[in-house]
């Protein structure tokens, strides 16, 4: 490990001056329910925890209400490259011994960046919870910025981007669609970050921010699995309950402006196969429709897409894949989980020989078809049966659970709302599934992205053998 | 309807085989100071795995696992690509059509069947295992559509023409998936390269040519001959007793015909000299595999050569391959190295990916990093870490049904001893640096190494 530089003290101490300072009092209770028990730290960090004793194990998460849909434009990736700074070590833990202890402890460890959100994990034998706690109550404010460590590691995250878009013709092909699907709204741009905005990025852009959402005040701690709740809180007071908070910005709601009429982009790659986004603006879940008329609606687009594609016998494998035989493939997704207003999307990739207007023109004939009939019982039921169903396999993961929470939570709606979630489906009925299509799965909401693939041009392979003899290379 | 939470992420993440890299003095201190957790790995309980075989000749392995009403049937027959028999695809082809037809209904009357009650098939072949199964809720009205549905796609078969020609098209499409994937043209050049005239070699997804010549009499022989009791293994975990469980098998698989086991496959040659395979793709990374072929299941060094690898390129963040090409050069996001085991010599590979102008660079790391590791082996506090890392993380790999399943249906596919999961640990723990510096210099050749490279080319 370098010596931590003199920019990395420098900033700490600023850090320091900057923070409130806050005194923990006793933890407070807050309303749980059968599987989560929740406290909140008087310093106003969120402590869940899903009690689960299969197994000897646990997971802990810290989320933190930071993500690519907080930046702003020309520090795009900021979060997510932040992300990877969190292991780049502290004074007590230098480099690489964050991930070196919880290994040698036989844990994994990781963290992913959404839109939403940032969030730290780590699955591990439930008897080294205290270790997770101190190890990420650490990181949480004394993370070092070494400007050779930063550079590195966005050389890194620029690979990541190379390999996760750059060279996957439908990754690039969805991202472009998502800068013109949305006009104004910050998912307009892609969590890993414009790979302009990444040669742009300091040090400096990634201490303040940092510094500006890294507290115990903007995070939520959830850790599920065969612990005790009150361990959890009195281990979470321990060593998150003395540090001090921040002041958090307070985010504008970025509503996405009116769209007029239909937008459309065309992307031309080297690649062998087209591929059709369409997608339609819609809603998504804010705490303050909660429990009205209006979230009816996001209950109805969610079994809507079901009725399109929840399964094998759903509408689209039914009539595309199978039936009309012209697609390869075809999805269509909506999650009303999200900070601001986000996407119904229809996504489809032709067969051999059939041109991306036939599909384009069979997608629209299923939206229509929602629209002018409804959906007959058999079919809402089979949705509604998988949703049922999901709801008991989802205990087959703790990780997902604890994911569930950690994720509303820090999108800002109640994770009490995960419990009613199949209520809320089973209430749905075929009138307002098609109510909700003729409502947003209009041609003024809707962008159409084209994947058309150009040519890849390459000079074919060669190969060369080099024959081992006796210790003695030759090339041949 | 199912969350689409995965598809918005960004994660770090290496990818990982396992999980671990060397303690220095100073990460020793800090451990030390941890109270040496690492030392007192968490005695787990295994599961207790109750096996049988039915009257037709199927083997079984159970657990029953009472806390979620659910529960997963696999079956796993010895029908992957490895018998596809110089006509790539097949095995694939197959396995996707059980469900395109059966009994009389139709591919849609069956996926509503299953959906109906909200049971989830599962299907797929890979080199060595063909794999149906099903999901479902353990509540009877359920579960015994779900049973019935699975009995029907896996003895009653109809391989209609019409999906035949539908899924053949179809796959026809994933072969041009794979030609705009560097990564895929990596791997199928790596496979050809490594396995040269053993079946291994070939995409289990198939090729243009293979595709073309395919035929849907030989899925129907396919189908009669691999889909038989004698070559299948039943994995099943939930909520059902013993009693419960034989009769589902028996459901499932006592229409099946007993048929024969598939006569052994070839073994796979050792290298016999360096490769170098350079393909010219317009990317911006360019895609890099080294390797060779490696251990097989039930090897005798097979648990050397795993811990060998672990502290190598196997642990993600601690291993030295992350170490050297990711943290020290800032060269890749993704680096690696695995053995994966198979019913013959699976590959050995080290992969990642890095932008063009740094290719040479990579390649020379990753030659100087495994021949010094071969020379070397792995220090012994590195060796350590990975120890305990694997042995304290082993109750991870067994702490759910899915995890479950997975295991005991690789247990009793390749004939692995019962008591695998129990022994596992003492295993781990009875490797020592002699072993792995002696499995090492026996099974990992440095000089005789396929290298892949998928890339611009000046």
């Amino acid at each position: 490990m370098n010596m931590k530089s003199i920019a990395g003290l420098l900033a700490v101490s600023t850090l320091v001056l900057g923070w409130v300072l806050y005194h923990d009092a006793d933890p407070v209770p807050e309303q749980s329910d059968e599987a989560v028990q929740s406290y909140q730290l008087s310093n106003g960090m969120k402590i869940l925890v899903i009690e689960n004793h299969r197994a000897p194990v646990m997971v802990s998460q810290i989320w933190y209400k930071v993500g690519a849909s907080y930046e702003h434009d020309g520090i795009t990736g900021i979060s997510h490259v932040l992300e990877h700074m969190m292991f780049k070590g502290t004074e007590k833990y230098p480099a690489g011994e964050f991930s070196e202890i919880i290994a040698a402890n036989g844990g994994e460890e990781n963290a992913f960046t959404g839109q939403d959100y940032t969030a730290y994990f780590q699955k591990i034998a439930n008897d080294r919870l205290e270790l997770c706690l101190s190890l990420e109550a650490d990181r949480m404010r004394n993370i070092i910025f070494d400007e050779k460590e930063f550079v590195k590691e966005l050389e890194v995250v620029k690979e990541e981007r190379r390999l996760r878009t750059d060279d996957k013709p439908s990754a690039l092909t969805y991202e472009r669609f998502n800068a013109v699907a949305y006009t104004n709204s910050p998912y307009r741009r892609p969590i890993v970050g414009w790979m302009e905005d990444l040669d742009t990025l300091t040090v400096d852009d990634a201490r303040e921010w940092y510094e500006t959402w890294y507290a115990p005040n903007n995070a939520t701690l959830v850790v599920a699995g065969d612990v005790l709740a009150e361990d959890v809180f009195r281990l979470a007071k321990q060593y998150f309950g003395q540090l001090p908070t921040s002041r958090i910005p307070e985010l504008k709601p970025r509503h996405e402006a009116k769209q007029f009429g239909t937008q459309r982009l065309t992307v031309e790659l080297p690649a062998k196969i087209p591929y059709l986004i369409m997608g339609f603006k819609a809603p998504n879940l804010t705490s303050d429709i909660v429990g009205t008329e209006q979230e009816k609606e996001l209950y109805a687009l969610e079994v809507l897409a079901g009725v399109l594609d929840g399964g094998d016998s759903a509408r689209l494998s039914k009539n595309l894949v199978r039936g009309q035989e012209i697609a390869n493939s075809a999805s269509a997704s909506y999650g009303m989980s999200a900070r601001h207003d986000t996407l119904f999307v229809l996504s489809a990739v032709p067969n051999d020989e059939v041109a991306i207007e036939v599909l384009e023109f069979a997608l629209r004939e299923q939206i229509n078809l929602l629209k002018t009939q409804l959906p007959d019982d058999k079919e809402l039921d089979r949705v509604k049966a998988q949703v049922v169903a999901a709801q008991v396999y989802k205990q087959d993961s703790t990780f997902y659970q604890a994911m569930e929470v950690g994720m509303l939570d820090t999108i800002g709606l109640p994770w009490q709302i995960k419990d009613e979630y199949v209520d809320k489906v089973l209430a749905v009925t075929a009138e307002q599934v098609q109510q909700v299509a003729k409502k947003y799965l209009t041609d003024d909401r809707l962008t159409v992205a084209v994947l058309d693939p150009l040519p890849i041009e390459s000079n074919g392979t060669k190969t060369t053998k080099t024959v081992s003899v006796a210790g003695e290379k030759d090339a041949q | 309807m199912r969350s689409k939470l995965i598809d918005k992420l960004n994660a770090r993440g290496v990818y990982r085989q396992d999980r671990c890299r060397h303690l220095t003095k100073r990460l020793m201190r800090t451990i030390g100071l941890m109270v040496l957790l690492s030392c007192s790995a968490t005695v787990t309980a295994t599961p207790q795995i109750q096996t049988w075989q039915t009257e037709n000749g199927a083997k079984v392995l159970f657990v029953p696992a009472k806390e979620i009403p659910m529960l997963d049937v696999r079956i796993v027959f010895d029908a992957g690509s490895a018998r596809d028999d110089g006509l790539s695809g097949l095995a694939v082809l197959t396995n996707g059509l059980l469900s395109e037809g059966a009994a009389g209904k139709t591919s849609q009357q069956i996926a509503e069947a299953f959906e109906a009650v909200g049971a989830e098939i599962e299907y797929d072949a890979a080199r060595d295992m063909a794999v149906i199964g099903v999901r479902s809720l353990t509540e009877s009205r359920y579960l015994d559509i779900a049973i019935e549905s699975l009995t029907q796609v896996l003895t009653q078969p109809d391989f209609p023409q019409d999906a035949y020609q539908r899924e053949l098209n179809r796959m026809k499409v994933s072969v041009k998936a794979r030609e705009q994937s560097p990564s895929s043209l990596a791997s199928v050049a790596f496979n050809r390269a490594v396995f040269g005239d053993h079946p291994y070699a070939s995409p289990s997804s198939g090729t243009r040519e293979s595709l073309d010549k395919m035929t849907l009499e030989q899925v129907r022989a396919f189908y009669k001959q691999y889909y038989v009791a004698s070559n299948a293994t039943v994995a099943i975990v939930g909520n059902v007793d013993r009693q419960q469980a034989e009769a589902i098998v028996n459901d499932v698989v006592s229409a099946l015909p007993a048929g024969n086991r598939p006569s052994p496959l070839a073994a796979v040659k050792p290298l016999t000299e360096a490769k170098k395979i350079v393909i010219d793709y317009p990317s911006a990374q360019t895609h890099i595999f080294v390797g060779q072929p490696g251990v097989k299941r039930g090897d005798e060094d097979y648990f050397s050569l795993y811990v060998a690898n672990h502290p190598f390129g196997g642990s993600g963040f601690t291993s030295r391959l992350v170490e050297v090409i990711r943290e020290d050069n800032a060269l890749a996001y993704s680096v690696y190295s695995y053995f994966s085991p198979l019913r013959e010599f699976g590959p050995f590979a080290m992969g990642m990916q890095t932008k063009t102008e740094q290719t040479e660079q990579a390649l020379t790391l990753l030659d100087q990093q495994l021949r010094k590791y071969v020379a070397d082996g792995p220090e012994k506090d590195e060796l350590a870490a990975s120890v305990s890392n694997i042995t304290g993380g082993f109750p991870l790999n067994i702490d759910s049904n899915s995890k479950l399943l997975e295991y005991i249906a690789m247990i009793g596919f390749y004939d692995l001893p019962i008591d695998y999961l129990d022994r596992f640990i003492d295993n781990i723990n009875a490797v020592d640096v002699k072993m792995i510096n002696d499995a090492l210099k026996r099974r990992v050749h440095p000089d005789r190494m396929v290298t892949v490279v998928v890339g611009k080319q000046q």
